[in-house]
């Protein structure tokens, strides 16, 4: 493979805010003490009076963000995933999604790709907690193009949004022109024996496993799904029908997360065997991120082997 | 306060009180003590210091109100339907299925909530943020919110505190000080600060109130209104179930509804209340 740029999610995300700040004047950017870490110092240094540290302090800058919401603002609440869902979910829950308060919440440094923090701060359970959120609207982009556009999106639309980053610089493989929409899967690459449908970080990670199987002759089709809630039903049906074998690849518990919701669909649409790649209901540890990805699971190689192991071969 | 304006708004008062019974005792459960301890608060507030519009309930330039302690919604429903937003007829279906008045206030549907509260300390936070967006936006509303004493025990609760002192923000918060919560008094549960203290250590300036004598409420809101350059927290010295003699300082009554027999001693006192102070 020729070497791609690579950017980490959370330094798209934290450029999109700076961008996007002249454009929409009503954009407000709240972060407990780690702007340094989601980059949403890059707003905080170009629009000083729109950026407001809560310091540590989670729940309270959930509440914040709801009540400028509520006033016409359009805030984005950043920390790191461990915090924004876990730490304040029921803030989130309540202040945000009950009232359906237009807040954004910019969730860095989300799945075991932390990589040397360790298990308390590799969040693996933010999509689960999230996607259960009525009127949530759930969204973890792949690479830097895919990132920006979807945080203009997130602003245009009405409404609670969770946007899921990481911390790994991630290959760019998306183009200029790419074409995003909130709710529409990406599908990256045809295929007929299965699918793998992947998300974020990962999306690369299952693009390399289905070029590697394609050598051993098992065609794997690749769908990136982007927006997690609400999700395509329509591509998934479609994948189940027409390659008869589902493959989910995550960076989150395999319960609850993107495999379940994909199992979701399948089971209602058109029921075929559904494998779930993911942390299989464990913590993680610390390690360079590559190396956990891998002790897990969850790179190429590891994928490539969940689907021979599967299809016996 | 002059003799005129305070009978009005006893009266108010009253009538507010009796919304709050009609509420609760027909939704067959609601929280009746902490609400009556706020009933006097809210009525002053709306009547004589809040700017809204009943009809344009969106305004961008009212004043906000909280109401943190979010279990307090029959006397927030009561007071909005005395002011207007909607009939008084309306309070009996409290809870009902299928009825705008939930339990907890809902912003989405109830004419006249600020905010969705209910889990408490949320409130807090949630006017932090108002006061915020009206320094942004270069507006000059005033944003209240109302804590119960026990919901101070979250501390979420002082995340906030902490962080309206540090922005100074013209915040103006009431702790609701009638000194019983569900499991008890306070003393009993997790004995609270100094209040008025606490607040001050995060650099909010401090007033306390009777909140049962409206020449107090007034003069501790005037005051509270005169300090723009930090938050004013007001301690109101309350008595749960205020107003209803068999509820009063009652921990039971936190969050039960009565019965038809206790809702009919209840009424008959507010009702020769009110015809005493119309007579």
């Amino acid at each position: 493979m020729a070497e791609v740029k690579k950017v980490a999610t959370r330094q798209s995300y934290g450029e999109a805010l700076a961008e996007l700040g002249e454009k929409y004047p009503d954009l407000v950017v709240l972060d407990a003490d780690l702007a340094a870490a989601t980059k949403t110092e890059w707003f905080r240094k170009r629009y000083p009076d729109r950026f407001i540290d809560c310091g540590i302090a989670e729940m309270n800058m959930m509440g914040i963000a709801a009540g400028l919401a509520a006033c016409g603002k359009i805030p984005f609440a950043s920390s790191f995933a461990m915090f924004a869902a876990g730490r304040a979910y029921e803030i989130i829950r309540n202040s945000i999604g009950y009232p359906h308060l237009n807040v954004k919440i910019g969730a860095t440094h989300a799945g075991v790709s932390v990589g040397e923090d360790g298990a308390t701060h590799q969040c693996n359970e933010d999509i689960a907690l999230m996607r259960t959120i009525p009127g949530m609207t759930v969204i973890q982009p792949s690479d830097d193009i895919e990132t920006k556009k979807a945080v203009e999106a997130a602003i245009q639309m009405e409404g609670p949004v969770y946007m899921r980053f990481c911390r790994l610089p991630a290959p760019v493989f998306h183009t200029p022109d790419y074409r995003y929409e909130i709710g529409k899967g990406d599908l990256l690459r045809e295929g007929s024996d299965l699918t793998l449908v992947a998300s974020g970080l990962l999306v690369t990670q299952a693009l390399e496993a289905a070029e590697r199987l394609a050598t051993e002759g098992i065609s794997a089709r690749v769908i990136n799904i982007h927006t997690i809630k609400p999700i395509d039903r329509e591509m998934i049906a479609a994948a189940a029908e027409e390659t008869h074998r589902i493959f989910t690849v995550e960076e989150h518990n395999i319960i609850g997360g993107l495999g379940a919701a994909v199992a979701e669909v399948v089971c209602e649409t058109c029921p075929v065997p559904v494998t779930r790649i993911g942390m299989n209901d464990c913590y993680g540890q610390s390690g360079p991120a590559a190396e956990l990805l891998t002790y897990y699971g969850l790179d190429a190689d590891g994928i490539c082997r969940r689907v021979k192991e599967t299809l016996g071969k | 306060m002059d003799h005129e304006t305070k009978r009005a708004l006893q009266i108010m008062a009253v009538k507010v009180r009796m919304g709050i019974i009609e509420g609760v005792y027909h939704a067959k459960s609601g929280h009746p003590g902490g609400s009556l301890s706020i009933a006097d608060t809210l009525t002053y507030l709306y009547s004589q210091r809040l700017r809204y519009r009943v009809n344009e309930p969106n305004w961008a330039d009212r004043d906000r109100l909280v109401l943190s302690k979010g279990h307090a919604a029959p006397a927030l429903y009561a007071t909005l339907a005395e002011v207007g937003f909607f009939p008084t007829e309306e309070l009996k279906t409290l809870r009902h299925l299928g009825s705008r008045l939930q339990g907890h206030p809902d912003m989405k549907h109830i004419p006249g909530v600020d905010m969705s509260s209910g889990s408490l300390a949320q409130g807090i936070s949630a006017a932090c943020g108002m006061a915020m967006a009206a320094r942004l936006n270069g507006k000059s509303y005033r944003t209240y919110v109302i804590l119960g004493d026990g919901e101070i025990e979250e501390g979420q609760v002082w995340e906030a505190a902490m962080f309206a002192g540090h922005r100074k923000l013209p915040l103006v918060a009431v702790v609701d000080h009638n000194g019983l919560q569900i499991d008890g008094t306070n003393e009993e549960v997790c004995a609270l600060p100094d209040i008025a203290a606490a607040f001050a250590g995060f650099g909010w300036h401090t007033v306390t109130a009777d909140a049962h004598d409206f020449d107090s409420l007034e003069a501790a809101f005037l005051e509270a209104d005169k300090v723009t350059d930090r938050p004013t927290v007001i301690v109101q010295e309350s008595t749960k179930g205020k107003g209803v003699a068999y509820m009063e300082n009652e921990v039971d009554w936190h969050g039960v509804a009565p019965k038809e027999e206790d809702y009919k001693r209840a009424m008959a006192e507010l009702t020769a209340a009110l015809a005493e102070l119309e007579g």
